[in-house]
């Protein structure tokens, strides 16, 4: 018997071809220019090195220096703290959007959604005339004011999507087997949230380390982070194997940091009490 | 338990209007009604689930009302089980002794032991999309049964199943009560397995308890129309007050073994309680309007007069077959005539 799968697995080769030609063949342009040299003139050209990785580990003409590393852990803390912050402020959201009655949950949708109608830039402009007068600007507070901003909508809405589905019944009987409110969230809701809240964070985590607009022109271009130095390595300084290697670095990291996520999480569903 | 008075509105509809019930340590007690008669509400309200707006609630000597439901000693099988879908069928049973801080150890033997009472100890490891839903009702079960509740509820624990499964588990529920001596409260719609299981009933209709009693007093005494037709079939005949003993129904007299209380009254008589081609009191000759056969026995449509009544015969060995459009004779007995207080 022909099975329908395999039918209907043609109907991803538009997808895969349009991924596969924009998305995975640049993505190894670049992992293979970072084992270029750099010409003086920003050239790229042979010999094949590693030099690169081994400057980004610390290791240049004046010795060693871990300036690159803790640039990194700078920008995944960044990242880490506003998906946390937007997590936050999506959970209750997503919950009161979720008990509206049907024809106001278009509108508060609707609502959430209208920050991502204007440019980035223009709305990190908007906050930097908003937030002018105040002590919080330039500095961390309207970072994250900006960055909050920018990526709530994308953990609110798989968030919301999930909370619609709940299933209110297995709340009840947690409460029924004793348990009280944190554990029956903790039990009963949550696991039922979680594919939902895994993939807003994911949204919005793994764009944010690669943030630097917003840090540059909230923060007053103190800190630097990831998106500067290789928007740097591209733009002015003209060393595109050094910005390569660094978003290769970059990309691993945040793979990794998926990747340990996904298997604690399997690790959880299966592990049995007995 | 007692709940007295209990009402619980929503918006204008009353679903809960007055309700006292005083069910007794160990009993086997089921609400039965129709759809939207409130029997549920009553359940969420005796589990902390729901709070009633009038009314009090005592369980094991305690006013249970301002204990919130995960501090009643009340559990619940729930009619969709509430399985939780991300722990297998021994985490799911464990739930309830973690929630309380039981010690490890210990939570390991009670649930087997849980599990062995309701023989599911081979599904241990299994998820709940992996079982059938017979077995899911088992780890409802076992789950609030290892919390060793003084009062579980059922809420339609069989509605789900197959005719054939319910028999089976009808028959272990009953036995596994009989064993624990817990308290059970059973809702559920289905006539047969109230008066099979429980040591009483309560027949519920538009938020009432229309009737409190044992199987054989709802089925041989029901008191209105509504418990009459509603437990078991019944033929109604409207009928005005001759003598004491004698009422006048549209097909002739009827002489009834219990007194007439009023002008007008409603009789009520069971369709296999209802003779045919026997002479006796309240003879009337019928004409056979339609026959269904069923196997076991073969139910009748009579006509009498205008009236139309059900009656039923056994197909024992060598009955003679009747025929649609026969004539026969046929015997309301005296003393199997209800009186309807409506």
């Amino acid at each position: 018997m022909k099975r329908p799968g395999l039918q209907s697995r043609w109907l991803c080769v538009p997808g895969a071809l349009w991924i596969g030609v924009f998305l995975l063949a640049p993505l190894l342009c670049v992992v293979a220019v970072s084992f270029f040299s750099t010409g003086s003139y920003g050239e790229i050209q042979r010999p094949l090195t590693a030099e690169h990785y081994a400057r980004f580990v610390g290791f240049g003409a004046l010795g060693w220096d871990a300036l690159y590393p803790f640039i990194i852990a700078r920008s995944i803390f960044l990242a880490a703290a506003s998906t946390g912050l937007c997590l936050l402020l999506a959970l209750p959201m997503a919950f009161f959007i979720a008990s509206l009655p049907t024809r106001w949950k278009s509108a508060a949708l609707t609502l959430v959604t209208i920050p991502l109608w204007t440019n980035l830039l223009i709305r990190t402009y908007a906050w930097q005339i908003l937030l002018s007068g105040t002590p919080f600007y330039p500095g961390a507070v309207a970072v994250f004011v900006g960055l909050v901003c920018d990526y709530l909508p994308f953990l609110v809405l798989p968030l919301y999507a999930s909370v619609e589905k709940i299933d209110w019944t297995l709340a009840e009987a947690a409460q029924d087997l004793g348990a009280a409110r944190w554990n029956t969230f903790q039990h009963a809701i949550w696991p039922q949230m979680r594919p939902g809240a895994v993939a807003g964070i994911v949204l919005v985590f793994v764009p944010a380390t690669g943030q630097f607009v917003i840090p540059d022109l909230l923060g007053g271009a103190k800190t630097v982070l990831l998106g500067n130095v290789i928007q740097q390595q591209f733009g002015p300084s003209q060393n595109w194997p050094f910005g390569s290697a660094l978003a290769t670095i970059a990309m691993l990291l945040v793979l990794m940091g998926l990747w340990l996520y996904a298997r604690a999480a399997k690790n959880d569903r299966e592990a049995t009490l007995l | 338990m007692d709940a007295v008075g209990l009402v619980r509105r929503f918006g204008d509809v009353i679903a809960l209007d007055h309700v006292s019930l005083s069910i007794g340590r160990g009993e086997f007690f089921s609400l039965l009604g129709p759809s939207g008669c409130g029997k549920t509400t009553f359940l969420r309200i005796v589990a902390g689930l729901d709070a009633p707006d009038e009314g009090t609630l005592v369980i094991g000597g305690q006013d249970a009302l301002p204990i919130p439901a995960h501090r009643r000693a009340v559990n619940t099988v729930f009619q969709s089980y509430a399985l939780f879908p991300h722990m297998n069928v021994e985490e799911n049973v464990a739930f309830g002794l973690r929630m309380k801080r039981v010690p490890r150890a210990e939570i390991q033997t009670r649930v087997r032991r849980a599990l062995d009472l309701t023989q599911i100890t081979e599904l241990a490891a299994r998820k709940p999309h992996q079982i059938s839903g017979g077995q899911k009702q088992r780890v409802a079960l076992a789950r609030a049964l290892i919390n060793e509740p003084e009062v579980l509820l059922l809420d339609e624990p069989l509605g789900a199943l197959d005719v054939k499964l319910r028999r089976e588990l009808q028959q272990e529920l009953h036995a596994l009560q009989r064993r624990l001596g817990i308290t059970f409260i059973h809702v559920t719609h289905d006539q047969d397995e109230a008066l099979g299981l429980s040591d009483r009933i309560a027949v519920m209709n538009a938020g009432r308890a229309v009737q409190v009693g044992s199987a054989n007093e709802i089925y041989e005494k029901p008191r209105n129309r509504f418990v009459a037709q509603f437990v078991g079939g019944c033929n109604l005949i409207d009928a005005t007050r001759r003598e004491t003993h004698i009422a006048h129904a549209s097909f002739g007299e009827l002489r009834v073994e219990r007194e007439l209380p009023s002008e007008k009254v409603t009789l009520a008589i069971r369709p296999e309680r209802i003779l045919l081609g026997r002479t006796a009191a309240n003879r009337f000759d019928a004409c056979v309007v339609d026959t269904t056969y069923t196997g076991a026995e073969t139910q009748l449509v009579l006509r009498i007069g205008n009236a139309t009544l059900k009656a039923v015969t056994i197909n024992n060995a060598g009955a003679t077959p009747i025929r649609i459009g026969e004539t026969i004779p046929v015997n309301i007995p005296p003393e199997a005539l209800l009186v309807l207080e409506d």
